[in-house]
């Protein structure tokens, strides 16, 4: 835990709660801000100790593609963020299949390790969750 | 859990998303411009009308008046005001936006 999160746990008094985040991407990463966005919400979440997932389904998938160059369109390439989650023990990355084959993407286009569901199983895991924030 | 849908159906893919991925004991509130999707005649009139065999369909109706289309609801879909809007996200465990 960082000291930020264990000083505003002490100062709260509170027993350390944890609950499953979700964090559903359905938007392609530089279009919009949502991405971005979404991935920063991520990152301050893992800073408090919460079992934290990342869903990727719809144009969200698009955001873990390898080979991004974002220079010549002047935004920032944030996708190398995804491959740091690992180290704020955030591990669990789903991505659903049937968004990646509507894409004509495989999963060794890729940049990072993911599981690969259905969209079945997505929707499984999204109703064992306490909170889930969609960017 | 209460999915929440804001976008019109026949401009994004966030109501289909939706349905392929909302469960039996969930709810669909349609707000916004994703009213559209639960009035007569819409494109998505079909796929409402079938999610309507597995779960519930709302439809937030001060969106449907300011658009003129509260006289144009599909049978089955429930129409609920501001507070219809918050006892829904009460009686659901969680809520998840698609937006």
């Amino acid at each position: 835990m960082t000291q930020v999160a264990e000083d505003i746990e002490r100062e709260a008094g509170a027993e350390a709660v944890v609950k499953k985040f979700m964090f559903v991407n359905r938007k392609a990463p530089h279009g919009t801000i949502y991405a971005l966005e979404g991935l920063e919400v991520v990152l301050i979440s893992a800073a408090f100790d919460q079992d934290v997932s990342l869903a990727f389904l719809d144009d969200g998938v698009y955001q873990l593609l390898k080979g991004q160059e974002t220079k010549a369109i002047g935004v920032k390439n944030f996708s190398p963020t995804y491959r740091a989650l690992e180290g704020y023990d955030v591990e669990k990355l789903y991505v659903e299949r049937e968004s990646l084959e509507a894409r004509g993407i495989s999963e060794q286009q890729l940049l990072v390790a993911v599981q690969v569901v259905s969209a079945g199983e997505m929707a499984e895991l999204m109703e064992q969750q306490d909170v889930i924030i969609s960017s | 859990m209460l999915h929440i849908v804001n976008k019109s159906p026949t401009e994004r893919s966030a109501l289909a998303s939706c349905l392929a991925h909302a469960r039996k004991g969930g709810a669909v509130l349609l707000i916004e411009d994703a009213v559209y999707a639960a009035t007569k005649g819409s494109a998505a009139q079909a796929s409402v009308e079938r999610a309507l065999r597995e779960l519930p369909v709302y439809a937030l109706g001060p969106d449907l008046d300011a658009r003129g289309m509260g006289a144009s609801v599909i049978d089955g879909v429930k129409v609920v005001d501001y507070g219809g809007f918050v006892d829904l996200v009460i009686e659901h465990r969680t809520s998840q936006s698609w937006l």
